[in-house]
């Protein structure tokens, strides 16, 4: 897929450029949320005036406990709704819209808790995440005839997927036998299968072991040359530098920054609210010379 | 004692009419709350609505019992959305509390309406055109090995069965689909299943008027076999019997409900005519007669604590399955 990678690499390339403040305009943007409010009581959780996500890019939401990142994530993917505000997705207005209906529009989410189907087997919850079964449909599901062609030619691709993701020996097992870095790999599997224009993860590293995380990052990065634009939650500065070709920060509900990674971690509202002023140094080794953010990024 | 009879009795309502009545329930409250996950704790609702139709529109207004089949059936689904369209958005407890006080409220409204036979109920034919149908020779006795039924009971029986046989078969097919998958997945996790582009609440509401529907066959059925609708037979009791048939079965297992009403009704049973043999020949002397009634649910209760502790996921289900959410 030469031809698909090289756009999603354009997209990023076009970031470079960008002057990064909070709330500034992508040159294509997939996701536009303008005036999100979401309130519980007296706290505004979330209180985003404006952020535009581009295509074909991985975009970081970072930001201290609190600041309302999955919060926004909620909101957007329709499974909270805000007070406020309105968002476009591929330029339809999607404010309030049902997961399910968005999901079957591309955008995809996973959670921050993985929500692996523990009593149906991997591949099962794989073909859960197929769009448009006959077999789904009541009364066509008596008549094995009518879908059994399209669950074959799902349940191929389920497999493409599973082993892509290592899981494919694990296929016939119960979801909910499966260790926690798995059933995040499944999970991000599964949402695969619904072949998204956008998928939000929510702290896809949470709870992996170091030598998982390589390959999640892996996972992440071909999503992305597949044309598909990422959008995740995360803690692991690690990860989020990595990665990520764009990081939004969020702090008590706002975004605060806005920039490439290492313009961010330069940033210094982002170091007083998140990172804190020593954040590359190794927390146990104090003989360790101190470096700046400004040293290891430049 | 009189072992022979003890069994022979057993055996008869193992397979017999009551055992029947039961498992039609038991066959819909599995798709609901085995495979569903939909916790409806008044499916006795469903059996009423589906007795009192076929009692109200044979005996009341005079139309034939197929017919009122048909409308039996049309009032379980408008039940089901009635039930369910406002509740299943919520969280699962509040599908538990309107269910449970619903099937309490159709009880006291059959009771107080006229039309409906009050307190008494309505006695009548109402089974006149299926027993006109019975295909069976004219003998005196059916024997089947130790147990015997007479003519019209065999009838019974069988058509019983067939339609048993049906709605399991029916069951299987939904579940092996994908349909029957979203529906597991429902059970599993909501949200999960949503966030995968499925309307959840559709098939929510699909599988309580498929399980109310089937629900109401039971109804159907006791009203026919017993050519009577007494209100005081859709007791709450009756769906924890249900609950009782469907752990003792195995959960969301096709043949569990089937299991679980012949295993609940045999030992019920054998415990009763084993402690009324025991107490008339003398052996048992600490109990008199008329407490045998209650300590057969102690004795079947205390069976079922066993079976809880020892075999939690029933006859036919799989432990490794039921232990994954105890990691």
């Amino acid at each position: 897929m030469p031809a698909e990678a090289a756009i999603g690499n354009a997209a990023v390339e076009a970031l470079k450029n960008l002057d990064p403040h909070p709330g500034v305009a992508k040159p294509d943007p997939v996701l536009v949320a303008d005036g999100v409010v979401r309130q519980f009581g007296g706290l505004r959780a979330v209180d985003v005036s404006h952020l535009e996500v581009q295509r074909g890019a991985i975009t970081a939401l970072i930001g201290p406990n609190g600041a309302g990142k999955s919060t926004f994530f909620n909101v957007i993917s329709g499974f909270d709704t805000a007070n406020e505000g309105t968002w476009r997705y591929n330029n339809q207005t999607i404010t309030k819209t049902a997961p399910n209906k968005l999901a079957r529009k591309g955008l995809v989410r996973t959670f921050q808790l993985t929500k692996s189907l523990s009593r149906l087997t991997v591949l099962q919850n794989m073909l859960l995440g197929a769009k448009g079964q006959t077999g789904e449909n009541l009364f066509s599901a008596i008549f094995k005839f009518s879908w059994s062609a399209q669950e074959q030619a799902n349940t191929k691709r389920a497999m493409e997927l599973l082993g892509r993701f290592n899981l494919a020996q694990k296929s016939a097992d119960f979801a909910g036998s499966l260790s926690g870095g798995q059933r995040k790999l499944l999970e991000m599997a599964r949402a695969l299968m619904l072949n998204p224009d956008l998928v939000m993860l929510d702290e896809p590293m949470a709870g992996v072991n170091p030598a998982l995380k390589q390959s999640l990052l892996d996972h992440i990065r071909d999503i992305r040359e597949e044309g598909t634009t990422v959008m995740f939650v995360e803690h692991d500065m690690d990860m989020v530098r990595d990665v990520s070709d764009w990081v939004v920060v969020m702090a008590q509900g706002a975004i605060i920054s806005e920039g490439t990674p290492a313009s961010v971690m330069r940033d210094q509202r982002v170091i007083d609210a998140y990172l804190g002023a020593h954040h590359d140094e190794a927390l146990t080794d104090s003989g360790q010379s101190l470096t700046t953010a400004e040293e290891t990024d430049a | 004692m009189d072992f022979g009879f003890i069994l022979s009795q057993s055996l008869t309502q193992a397979i017999g009419v009551t055992a029947i009545i039961y498992c039609l329930a038991a066959i819909g409250l599995n798709i609901q709350f085995g495979y569903g996950g939909l916790l409806n704790f008044g499916q006795v609702a469903f059996v009423a609505v589906g007795a009192y139709a076929v009692g109200v529109v044979v005996v009341e207004v005079g139309l034939s019992l197929w017919l009122a089949i048909l409308i039996a059936i049309v009032a379980a689904t408008v039940l089901a959305l009635l039930l369910g369209v406002p509740t299943l958005r919520l969280r699962a407890d509040y599908l538990a509390i309107v269910t449970i006080a619903a099937s309490e409220i159709l009880r006291f409204l059959a009771k107080s309406f006229d039309f409906l036979g009050g307190s008494q109920g309505i006695t009548g034919s109402i089974g006149g055109d299926f027993s006109d149908l019975n295909p069976l020779p004219d003998w005196e006795r059916f024997e089947l090995g130790p147990i015997s039924f007479t003519r019209v009971d065999m009838w019974l029986v069988l058509a019983g069965w067939l339609v048993i046989a049906i709605l399991t078969v029916l069951t299987f097919l939904l579940m092996r689909s994908p349909w029957g998958r979203v529906v597991k997945g429902v059970r599993e996790d909501e949200d999960a299943v949503r966030s995968l582009g499925k309307n959840t609440y559709l098939f929510k509401l699909q599988i309580l008027i498929i399980g109310g529907v089937f629900g109401s066959f039971a109804g159907m059925y006791s009203a026919i076999a017993k050519g009577a609708v007494q209100p005081d037979g859709f007791v709450p009791d009756f769906t924890f019997f249900l609950y009782v048939m469907l752990i003792l079965g195995g959960t969301a297992r096709v043949l569990g409900p089937l299991l679980g009403a012949a295993i609940f009704w045999f030992l019920l049973v054998f415990v009763e005519q084993f402690l009324k043999e025991g107490v008339s020949s003398g052996v048992i002397t600490f109990i008199g007669t008329t407490q045998i009634g209650p300590v057969r649910f102690i004795l079947v209760g205390v069976g079922l604590m066993a079976l809880i502790v020892f075999r939690p996921q029933g006859i036919l289900g799989d432990r490794k399955e039921l232990m994954l959410d105890a990691r």
